[in-house]
């Protein structure tokens, strides 16, 4: 079943016709909501669940508010990795077959944060993404752009005991999705991480800078707030650009704030 | 000093061939004495199975302490590391193999912290399973004392042949109860 289908056949009755609205109609309804935004002043920094431009969010978004929860001591911890589970050569997407992926070789780096500006060390960082012509290495990606022999795009790494990480791929291409006609995502690369507590686990992309296709996307445009968008498009780097070898991207992810008190923190330390 | 935090995205369609890994389900073997099965099926607003989403599940070893071992990427067999992860079915359904998480301190009802992930879901989901064993905990519990009955029935698993049952309704009057966590 090919996602057009399955839309036609969850959306409510009025939606039953969303994978044929066009980019006007998608433009149009997100630039509703942010004059709605804009109009009620208040600072969101994360996107919206229910955000109808993003058709398939029409029937997967709570409709009760998220219930209020003091973490209690399970989610004040979060799961260890270490080098049993994760390799040095995962952060490099472009080495694993016998030759070199086609595309823009990059470097993208930064750190993990927690949102008191401490870094989340050790912890690990999963990453996958669409090759240099904007296909994926998934059954279900239909889009007739070229498979390359040599590149998988799926990589792991440890932050280190800064909270850097530093990954080696190929730039990803834009790649057309179903959402509605001529529909089209801008380049990313999805990115998976953990914290020091279950609460802060999360799973997002990372855009490139001055992609053409920002205003048009509803994902992207989900995170209402400007800023709290921006946050999610990495800097063209030139200190991380490597000479006659790669150019260079930095990228830092916050968590959400921790929970734990001093003495439970003392006792993580013991 | 407090940074904003960046922001969530949806997992999108295409993490099938990225998260997944063998034995990610199976915090414990099938073999382990202990060994119960946790499973469930994600169900959207029109009652229809989500085929496309990702539950991970984070808990307390058997006899309440807090794994804090490495390896659950590699499991080696012998080593609890309390987490795990689950893609859905092509019919929405999920399954761990997992033991009962004791209770973390004396008298508290112990639970599955979950985190669910989907394509059309823009931002992560955080919830909790308690299994329906020990009822003067439930009945002490704070997160369930401050819901309504048809609300907490969502967060606690049925028993069937092989553990527990575990439905996740993402939309909907059964609509699983959902997770904010302070300064989130
Ligand atoms: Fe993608």
């Amino acid at each position: 079943m090919t996602e057009t289908d399955e839309l036609a056949q969850n959306a409510p009755a009025a939606d039953s016709d969303s994978a044929l609205s066009t980019q006007a109609d998608i433009s149009g309804e997100i630039a509703g909501t942010s004059a709605d935004y804009e109009r009620a002043g208040r600072d969101e920094t994360q996107p919206r669940l229910d955000y109808a431009p993003y058709r398939s969010s029409l029937l997967r978004h709570p409709t009760k508010d998220l219930h209020h929860a003091d973490p209690e001591t399970i989610e004040l911890f979060a799961p260890v990795f270490g080098h049993r589970d994760v390799g040095a050569p995962e952060s490099d997407l472009t080495i694993h077959h016998t030759g070199e992926p086609v595309g823009e070789r990059i470097v993208v780096t930064g750190r993990v944060l927690d949102g008191d500006g401490r870094p989340v060390r050790h912890q690990l960082v999963e990453i996958w993404q669409a090759n240099a012509a904007g296909r994926y290495i998934h059954k279900r990606d239909q889009h007739p752009a070229p498979i390359d022999p040599n590149f998988t795009g799926v990589g792991r790494t440890l932050t280190d005991g800064d909270g850097h990480y530093t990954f080696s791929t190929i730039k990803p291409g834009p790649y057309p999705w179903k959402n509605h006609y001529n529909a089209w995502r801008p380049a990313h690369i999805h990115f998976s991480l953990f914290g020091t507590e279950f609460t802060q686990r999360m799973i997002t992309q990372m855009y490139f800078p001055g992609d053409p296709l920002f205003a048009l996307d509803p994902i992207y445009q989900a995170i209402v707030d400007p800023k709290a968008r921006e946050r999610l498009v990495a800097t063209y780097d030139h200190d991380v650009t490597q000479h006659e070898w790669a150019t260079g991207y930095h990228w830092d992810i916050v968590l959400t704030g921790t929970h734990r008190t001093p003495m439970e923190e003392e006792e993580v330390q013991a | 000093m407090t940074l904003p935090p960046t922001p969530g995205q949806t997992i999108g369609p295409f993490y099938g061939y990225a998260l997944p890994y063998p034995g990610d389900s199976e915090l414990v073997p099938v073999s382990d004495p202990d060994a119960i099965r946790l499973h469930g099926t994600v169900y959207d607003g029109a009652g229809n199975p989500v085929p496309d989403a990702l539950l991970e599940i984070w808990q307390a070893d058997r006899d309440g302490t807090v794994a804090r071992a490495e390896g659950s990427l590699e499991r080696d067999g012998w080593t609890f590391t309390g987490w795990g992860r689950a893609a859905v079915d092509g019919n929405g359904h999920y399954s761990f193999t997992t033991v009962l998480p004791g209770a973390t301190e004396p008298g508290a009802a112990p639970f599955f912290a979950m985190t669910v992930f989907a394509r059309g879901l823009l931002n992560r989901l955080f919830t909790r399973a308690y299994p329906p064993l020990d009822e003067a905990a439930l009945a002490q519990d704070a997160l369930l004392q401050s819901l309504p009955e048809d609300r907490r029935r969502t967060l606690v698993a049925t028993a069937d042949e092989q553990g527990y049952r575990f439905d996740v309704r993402l939309q909907g009057d059964d609509e699983t109860v959902f997770l904010q966590f302070p300064g989130a």
